[in-house]
């Protein structure tokens, strides 16, 4: 296998006595979706935190491209191309959808220390802003306020903001929460067509979606990695199976 | 009273215009006002007029931090009363004729003074700024406070000019052979700063950088998950506001023709604060307006009551509890301004 | 040295009168989350309760019950009237909330008692000097300010580590929500840690109140040194309010006494005055910009 664009060995997130995460290691291969799945509290979001640089690890490692990210900033880290979607959508509501995308190519064209052009007449921003907006199917949502978008447009905005920053690698947390069946179809269906350009690692509790899009998996079950491998050999593992139909919740 | 912080989207040209039409109008009206007001034998209202104008601009410096930003400085005054006391050293050491450490010339004019006094308010800003903004949310409000208050202390140290005190200026600055003694002409010098303040404003606040600001205000966090670390736009902003307080105290030191720590007292910082939620957090105006209705009760209380203090504040308390949304509630809709942690 | 000792005691007894303030006004924000400005006003109410009624009956122990009572009261009151409705708002809310609080009260005072400031008597028993060490006289009453401060101290310690209570509080410190869910009657708890914040404010005014004059705007200054404490200390840590408020205590003092000195050493009289007075009163804020530099979120940081 290629090197992996993102490899983590070992970590560890302590919450006073409790271990959110328990020597995690798992890798994701150029272009590859991994699932991080597991039951409520099992530490996917505390694993997306540290990757991302929100939460600081107690130890472990974190690879980015070959890069130890210790000690960068989370914005550091996006810098580097490690996108990133939040579970409940961190949007700025007062915002059109078309500002926010705005913001992310802005983001990504440099430093933003421009005190008196217009930003919302710069063609430089709104070309790319409603390009990416059109991929993630919103093109027709661009000039609407995000407060008044429905939830799944929510979460396909926070996919497109994403998107925009032109990522190596996107941690995704649990893009289908609260989607229903069809704007779930809706999102896996735009994740399918990413599938090889951008490496990912996915966190759901939807397992039709996670079957369908995941070329691995890994369980996690108090914070440790209890299996990683085929969603075939997962789907077969009497372990998960043990786990998921005693915790289960999916 | 108060608007949405940024209206979403363009805006038409039509209305574009349309704004500018009403903005060149009030201004013209504002402009005249000096002139109207002796005819109706209210000449004393120009002064009051001159001094809402001067709170204005420092109402709506802070408002780019406050409003735009969502960083609540409770130490906004210390900028005001650097800038004023850049303007009253300066012309105490011109005065005197002996340079300021030895080094520094004094000097009476407007158009070295003023500037003097940006520039130093914009350096005060730019070392507590950096202090303060390592902070967030209530540990900031109490810093920022105290770090004013220091500067107060510092200046009611300071015997050589006036401590408690404070510096009297024989005369106002001297710009082109304008009188600034005359209440007409403070006046438009007044006017014309604030417009030239509000106009830099109302294009940072669409800037690229206006909106990242508006970013950091609504979800910082997402902010950072774009790859955009807030500090330096945060710091940057304070400096451009303490910048925009600093202008507020020289233009007040030369109406006033005194300056003292009272400037930069605590107190002070707070009716900055409330002149920018009566007015409307966030939106280009709202300041003025707050500015004007805040000198305008007090003016019209203190009128009626040596003890309106008794009443501002429990009307401060209800508009606070109860014109709910109105005011800072449009600030704290998400992650918002110091929201609570909880 | 015997000066030393001296200053080293005054700075002791600003520092436990800036303690009972910070332990009051972070516990508050610990648990509620609500920044209080009025604080000092509770301090000053307890000062003027004090005075007031020390006057009147002409007996020392009635004024500072008074002084507690008042306090106490007068926080509840607020409690209940004001700051129970802010707790869910955002912090720039509370700021402009309890700003207009102090203004009320600062007019209030002033329309009741006047604005020249009133003089307390020192209560009989405790007004006069003892020698600490042979030849070193020091006032009864400013050592009986810091035992009491100590005491409270102690009290508060095993208040908050050896009762249910505490153990609530010192929950709600680390996790608001906790506390929240643990199905506790949030709103006594509230109210019990408001009004005990109050009763402490009022016990450091009335205790300084024949120290230094009782007067209107008393709250604020003290109030804003108390910001200093709270920030230097770490922001709803007890124990952190102990350590800043002495460390803030002995450093305004002994910079205030011994600066101006020093300075004389190495350079003319009036300018070492000018120089040192400047320095010194600025010191606890320049003390505050180093810590912040070090460690932004205090010394002894409570949230996680």
């Amino acid at each position: 296998m290629a090197e992996p664009v993102l490899r983590i060995e070992g970590l560890v997130k302590r919450f006073g006595g409790l271990l959110a995460t328990n020597e995690l290691s798992l890798d994701v291969g150029p272009g590859e979706i991994h699932a991080l799945i597991g039951p409520n509290g099992a530490g996917k979001s505390t694993a997306i935190a540290q990757i991302a640089g929100e939460l600081p690890s107690d130890s472990g490692r974190i690879l980015f491209e070959g890069r130890d990210l210790a000690g960068l900033s989370g914005a550091a880290r996006a810098r580097l191309g490690l996108g990133r979607t939040f579970q409940v959508p961190r949007l700025l509501e007062d915002d059109t959808a078309l500002d926010n995308v705005a913001l992310a190519i802005q983001a990504r064209q440099g430093h933003s220390f421009r005190f008196w052009a217009d930003a919302r007449r710069d063609a430089g921003l709104r070309g790319p802003a409603m390009a990416a907006l059109e991929r993630a199917a919103l093109a027709d949502r661009a000039e609407t306020r995000v407060a008044d978008l429905s939830h799944g447009e929510h979460k396909q905005l926070e996919l497109a903001v994403a998107l925009a920053l032109g990522p190596r690698m996107l941690l995704l947390d649990e893009p289908m929460a609260g989607l229903g069946a069809t704007e779930s179809r809706q999102m896996t269906a735009i994740l399918q067509g990413l599938k090889g350009q951008v490496a990912m690692l996915l966190v759901e509790h939807d397992m039709d979606a996670v079957f369908a899009l995941a070329d691995r998996v890994t369980v996690l079950v108090y914070g440790r990695a209890i299996a990683t491998g085929l969603p075939e050999e997962i789907r077969a593992d009497p372990e998960v199976r043990a786990a998921y139909l005693t915790e289960g919740d999916a | 009273m108060a608007r949405a912080a940024v209206e979403p989207g363009l805006r038409p040209l039509a209305w574009e215009m349309r704004g500018r039409v009403a903005l060149a109008l009030a201004f013209v009206l504002l402009a005249a006002l000096p002139f109207v007001l002796p005819l109706l034998g209210a000449q004393a209202v120009v002064g009051l007029a001159t001094r809402m104008l001067i709170y204005a601009i420092a109402a709506a410096s802070l408002n780019l931090i406050l409003g735009y930003a969502g960083l609540v400085s409770f130490g906004h005054a210390a900028y005001y009363g650097v800038g004023a006391y850049v303007v009253g050293i300066l012309y105490a050491h011109w005065a005197s004729d002996e340079p300021l450490l030895g080094l520094v010339p004094g000097t009476d004019q407007f158009l070295l003074a003023v500037p003097a006094a940006v520039i130093v308010s914009g350096l005060a800003a730019l070392v507590l700024g950096a202090l303060s903004l390592r902070t967030s949310g209530v540990q900031f409000i109490m810093i920022t406070l105290a770090f004013a208050q220091m500067l107060f202390f510092l200046f009611v140290s300071l015997d050589h000019y006036g401590g408690d005190d404070g510096l009297i200026m024989r005369r106002p600055n001297a710009l082109l052979g304008l009188n600034l003694r005359d209440d007409a002409t403070m006046y438009l010098v007044a006017l014309g700063a604030l417009a030239l303040y509000l106009l830099l404003l109302s294009r940072i606040v669409r800037s690229r950088f206006g909106r990242v600001l508006s970013g950091i205000r609504q979800d910082e966090r997402r902010v950072i998950a774009l790859g955009i670390e807030p500090y330096p736009y945060k710091l940057a902003a304070f400096v451009i506001a303490g910048m925009g307080a600093g202008l507020a105290g020289a233009l007040m030191a030369n109406m006033t023709r005194f300056v003292s720590p009272d400037m930069l007292h605590w107190t002070k910082s707070g009716e900055f604060m409330i002149m920018v939620i009566l007015g409307g957090v966030g939106s280009l105006f709202g300041p003025v307006l707050g500015a004007a209705c805040l000198i305008g009760l007090e003016y019209v209380l203190a009128g009626l009551t040596e003890d309106w203090q008794f009443y501002l504040g429990p009307l401060l308390v209800l508009v606070v509890l109860f014109a709910r949304g109105g005011l800072s509630g449009l600030l704290g809709r998400r992650a918002g301004v110091g929201g609570s942690d909880g | 040295m015997s000066l030393i000792l001296e200053q080293i005691l005054n700075g002791l007894q600003l520092g436990v009168t800036l303690f009972l303030l910070a332990a009051g006004l972070t516990l508050v924000f610990g648990i509620m989350g609500v920044i209080n400005l009025a604080h000092g006003s509770l301090f000053m109410v307890g000062a003027y309760a004090a005075a007031w009624a020390a006057g009147r009956t002409g007996s020392y122990a009635l004024g500072a019950l008074a002084g507690l009572a008042a306090a106490a009261l007068i926080g509840i009151l607020v409690e209940f009237v004001v700051l129970r409705r802010l707790y869910d708002r955002n912090h720039l809310d509370q700021v402009l909330a309890t700003f207009g609080l102090i203004l009320f009260f600062n007019q209030g005072t002033a329309m009741l008692f006047g604005r020249q400031p009133l003089f307390v008597d020192m209560p009989a028993l405790l007004s006069g000097a003892v020698e600490i060490i042979p030849g070193v006289p020091y006032p009864v009453y400013r050592l009986a300010v810091i035992a009491v401060g100590l005491l409270v101290a102690a009290g508060l310690y095993l208040l908050i580590n050896h009762t249910r209570i505490g153990m609530l509080v010192r929950a709600g410190a680390t996790n608001r929500e906790m506390v929240r869910a643990l199905g506790v009657d949030v709103r006594l708890l509230y109210t019990l840690v408001f009004g005990l914040g109050a009763l402490l404010a009022g016990l450091a005014g009335l205790m300084a109140g024949p120290l230094s004059s009782v007067q209107v705007g008393m709250g604020e200054n003290i109030l804003i040194l108390t910001f200093v404490v709270v920030v230097i200390g770490g922001i709803g840590s007890v124990r952190g309010a102990v350590f800043g408020a002495l460390l803030v205590g002995l450093a305004d003092t002994l910079l205030r006494a011994f600066l101006p000195g020093l300075l004389r050493g190495v350079m003319a009289g009036p300018e070492a005055d000018a120089l040192g007075a400047g320095i010194s009163s600025m010191g606890v804020y320049l003390l505050m910009a180093v810590v912040l530099l070090l460690r932004p979120r205090g010394l002894f940081p409570a949230h996680g």
